[in-house]
């Protein structure tokens, strides 16, 4: 090999050798500013788990709670309104859940660790709006064989008792069930399940 | 206007012509010793967290000490519910403005501002002074408007070496609360300048192959 | 792999030539003096600089909170509960100082080599602009934190545009938005600190680079390469800017680094100088801090400020003071009128002009930080004629009053120290 071949080669190597080490470094550097953008301690101490009374709430009424900015639904469902959810699934695009979003407790048939206590988010999976409540007499309304559930006025998707979604609707999956658990029988506690999750 | 520009450039001057500045006893605080930041986090949560805040500074920081959050929620938090919240202090600015005259500051950054060793003397050279409103005075600061907060601890003391060594914990306790970050500051900046230095030796090298030939 | 980037490299050069163009003018063939030194690093480092401190002033600018209300705690936000945010906000404030390090030394550079001689008059001219913005860039910069430093500095140095005559009080009022520096002049600085002044930086710095490179660099020996060139055209005491000042800045940005890292992670505070101690108390309008002191990188400025007595009651002549010593750097190019360039070739009368001014600037420096206490008072028995005639008697005011004389000598009497001084024969090839 020539000698200015062996300087080319050398200056090939070290230029190789430095770009590595260099975007390794670079990369290294580049961190600090990505993981800024993460959720800070201020945002995660916001979306801590709340501690909610459940203990005033009727059966058949919805009382809305906020975790992490978002409304989550509790309701207090009634022995008819559990009976309903059995006749609706034939009109149900995820009967089962298996594309929706649920802790593995409320991937059940009444989408929840207690049946006569419902909870889950009052965001609707289409694009964010909050539905409002059509119980089962809205019938004028919602149509002859309504059974009670949830209206989304943005663009019409029409969920059931367990947040179940119908056919037909823009809306792709059922409303996501948050993680949650009792810390007694009045006090239910969003956000974190009993193993702390 | 004139005169206002005048007195801020000359003030310095005839403010340093006042009172001699107490001189200053160097604080022997070890920043990596937790046991001494634990009690100083003690002495502050019962002593200080009262009047003052520290609104800058989250509770579940403190497992930057050692602790865990169950012992944070059991010994280090009165005034509030939630291990995320903030160190803030129950009084509010009117009140303490009310009864002191001035609100106590928030003591996040005081550290920074006053330095280690304005901290350690100051909080040990306070005595007693009828002709002031809380029957204290300072040494280091005339005239505060803060009574002996630690005078109980003082007291109590086993010696005045044991209350020293309150104080020096407490003092190691706010410079930590000052840049919780410090100790991670260090050790990240010997990782980077060995990068550095990597990076360094490959260049240097890799100058002299091109440069080689030019004379 | 290789040739399918080849031929996406061609797909767009074919669409875009002017990107290999450039490259080609202004690096691959960009024909540098080969005798570069040490002062030659600075040019780079300065560019590097102004990239450090727009990435990080960006990500800073996600959590920073422009209200009087907010800044304070939305900074200390940043360091403690934002991932990495103390790293942000150390990078900027070592920055801030690293770029006014680098900068000097850059244009103590020019002063050495005659870089601002005919013809490069106009990039020294855009240098300067490039300073004044800097310096206003960092002095909108530092009230953002809104600590007592920040808020009192803010107030001194805007009342001083009150001392204008005629238009100075309205002036001040316009510039504030308000009766004293409040929410309204902190946000009003956030927009000029944040997106106004960068945008002028970076322009200027582009017309800066372009000047240059129009004319050619200057180098350690004052001599032009261009007219010496080879059979192709090339200037024989040149070498291509790429690879050889790539590489070689490449590794004087390491090095620099290195330095900066130190800095930042070991000492960021640097001893109040960098981050000043009293900046850590929220700003309050009712208390003015005992020793209100510009940053490190204005004191030389503030010290000619300070020593200049007021005349018929008034502080304008210090503010005109101030402002002239500033200003006079525009003048250079003509104020020198030496046959050479290089101090390498200057005679006694340059060297010792310039090793005085720098001796000037750096006391002056170091005075604008202190008070003018530092040093003293003369003794002068009361009542004696020197009590009498002396409007104040403190030695560091005096020193400053002749440091001030000496940094106007140099560039007032430069035209007759310049021509007068004896110089040596310039070769007509470089020396490395």
């Amino acid at each position: 090999m020539s000698d200015n071949q062996k300087v080319d080669k050398t200056r090939r190597n070290l230029v190789v050798a430095t770009s590595v080490v260099g975007g390794a470094a670079s990369v290294g550097a580049a961190v600090p500013f990505i993981t800024s953008m993460w959720p800070s301690e201020r945002a995660k101490a916001a979306g801590a788990p709340v501690e909610v009374d459940i203990s005033a709430i009727a059966p058949g009424e919805l009382k809305v709670f906020e975790w992490r900015g978002k409304p989550v639904w509790v309701i207090r469902r009634t022995p008819e309104m559990l009976e309903s959810l059995k006749a609706v699934t034939a009109k149900l695009t995820d009967p089962a859940s298996k594309d929706s979003l649920q802790p593995e407790y409320a991937a059940n048939a009444y989408r929840s660790l207690k049946p006569d206590l419902m909870v889950m988010e009052g965001v609707c999976t289409h694009l964010g709006c909050s539905p409002q409540m059509k119980p089962a007499d809205a019938k004028a309304e919602m149509g002859g064989d309504w059974a009670g559930g949830f209206y989304c006025a943005c663009h019409g998707s029409k969920f059931d008792l367990a947040g179940r979604v119908f056919r037909g609707a823009p809306a792709p999956t059922n409303l996501t069930v948050p993680p949650y658990t009792f810390l007694s029988d009045s006090t239910l506690l969003i956000g974190e399940d009993q193993k702390g999750a | 206007m004139r005169k206002i520009l005048v007195a801020l450039l000359w003030a310095p001057a005839t403010l340093l012509a006042a009172a001699a500045v107490h001189p200053l006893d160097p604080a022997p605080i070890e920043p990596r010793d937790l046991a001494s930041l634990q009690a100083g986090a003690r002495t502050f949560v019962n002593y200080c967290l009262n009047c003052h805040g520290a609104q800058y500074m989250r509770y579940n920081r403190l497992t930057d000490l050692g602790l865990t959050e169950a012992q944070i929620r059991d010994n280090l938090m009165f005034a509030a519910d939630k291990v995320g919240e903030t160190m803030k202090v129950a009084m509010t600015v009117k009140d303490g403005k009310a009864w002191f005259g001035v609100p106590p500051p928030d003591l996040s950054v005081i550290a920074r501002a006053r330095g280690a060793d304005w901290l350690y003397t100051y909080l040990r050279t306070f005595h007693r002074d009828e002709q002031t409103p809380s029957g204290w005075n300072n040494k280091v600061f005339p005239n505060v408007a803060m009574p002996h907060a630690l005078w109980k601890v003082q007291e109590d003391a086993a010696s005045p070496v044991a209350y020293d060594r309150t104080v020096r914990d407490l003092v190691n306790f706010l410079v930590y609360l000052g840049e919780p970050a410090a100790q991670s500051r260090t050790s990240i900046g010997i990782v980077v300048l060995f990068v550095l230095g990597v990076l360094f030796v490959l260049a240097y090298p890799m100058k002299q192959a091109f440069w080689k030939d030019i004379r | 792999m290789a040739s399918r980037l080849m031929a996406l490299w061609e797909w767009f050069d074919a669409r875009m030539p002017s990107v290999a163009q450039e490259w080609r003018k202004h690096a691959a063939e960009y024909y540098a003096p080969k005798n570069f030194n040490f002062w030659y690093y600075f040019g780079v480092l300065s560019m590097l600089v102004l990239v450090i401190q727009i990435v990080s002033g960006i990500f800073l600018t996600m959590h920073y909170k422009p209200d009087a209300g907010l800044a304070f705690g939305s900074v200390e936000y940043i360091m403690r509960d934002v991932s990495g945010g103390w790293i942000l906000r150390y990078i900027h404030s070592t920055g801030a100082s690293a770029f006014f390090v680098v900068v000097y030394l850059h244009m103590f550079r020019a002063l050495l080599y005659g870089s601002h001689r005919e013809p490069r008059e106009l990039i020294w001219i855009f240098g300067v602009l490039i300073y004044l913005t800097l310096m206003a860039e960092a002095f909108l910069g530092y009230l953002l934190p809104w600590g007592q430093m920040s808020y009192w500095g803010a107030q001194v140095i805007v009342n001083l545009f009150a001392v204008v005559p005629f238009i100075g009080p309205d002036l001040a009022l316009w510039i504030r938005g308000d009766y004293v520096v409040s929410d309204a002049t902190l946000t009003r600085f956030f927009a000029l600190h944040v997106i106004a002044l960068p945008l002028v930086l970076l322009g200027l710095v582009v017309a800066h680079i372009l000047a240059l490179h129009d004319v050619g660099s200057n180098n350690p020996d004052g001599v032009e390469i261009k007219k010496k060139k080879d059979a192709h055209g090339r200037p024989v005491d040149g070498i291509p800017f790429h690879p050889y000042y790539t590489v070689k800045d490449t590794v004087g940005a390491v090095v620099f680094l290195a330095i900066f890292c130190v800095v930042m992670f070991f000492m960021p505070e640097m001893g109040g100088y960098f981050l000043e101690h009293n900046n850590f108390i929220p700003a309050d309008p009712l208390q003015t801090p005992e020793h209100i002191a510009p940053l490190w990188y204005f004191t030389p400025y503030y010290s000619i400020l300070r020593a200049v007595p007021p005349l018929f009651n008034s502080q304008f002549p210090g503010v005109l003071a101030m402002g002239i010593a500033v200003l006079i750097l525009f003048l250079l190019p003509w104020l020198d009128r030496s046959p050479v360039k290089s101090i390498r070739y200057r005679g006694p009368y340059y060297k010792i002009a310039l090793a005085l001014f720098v001796v000037a600037f750096l006391i002056l420096g170091y005075l604008g930080i202190e008070s003018t206490t530092v040093w003293g008072q003369f003794a002068a028995t009361q009542g004696s004629l020197m009590d009498r005639m002396l409007d104040t008697k403190d030695r560091a005011t005096w020193v400053a009053r002749v440091c001030t004389v000496l940094y106007f000598a140099f560039f007032i009497l430069m035209p007759w120290y310049t021509a007068r001084d004896r110089v040596k024969p310039v070769p007509d090839r470089v020396t490395m």
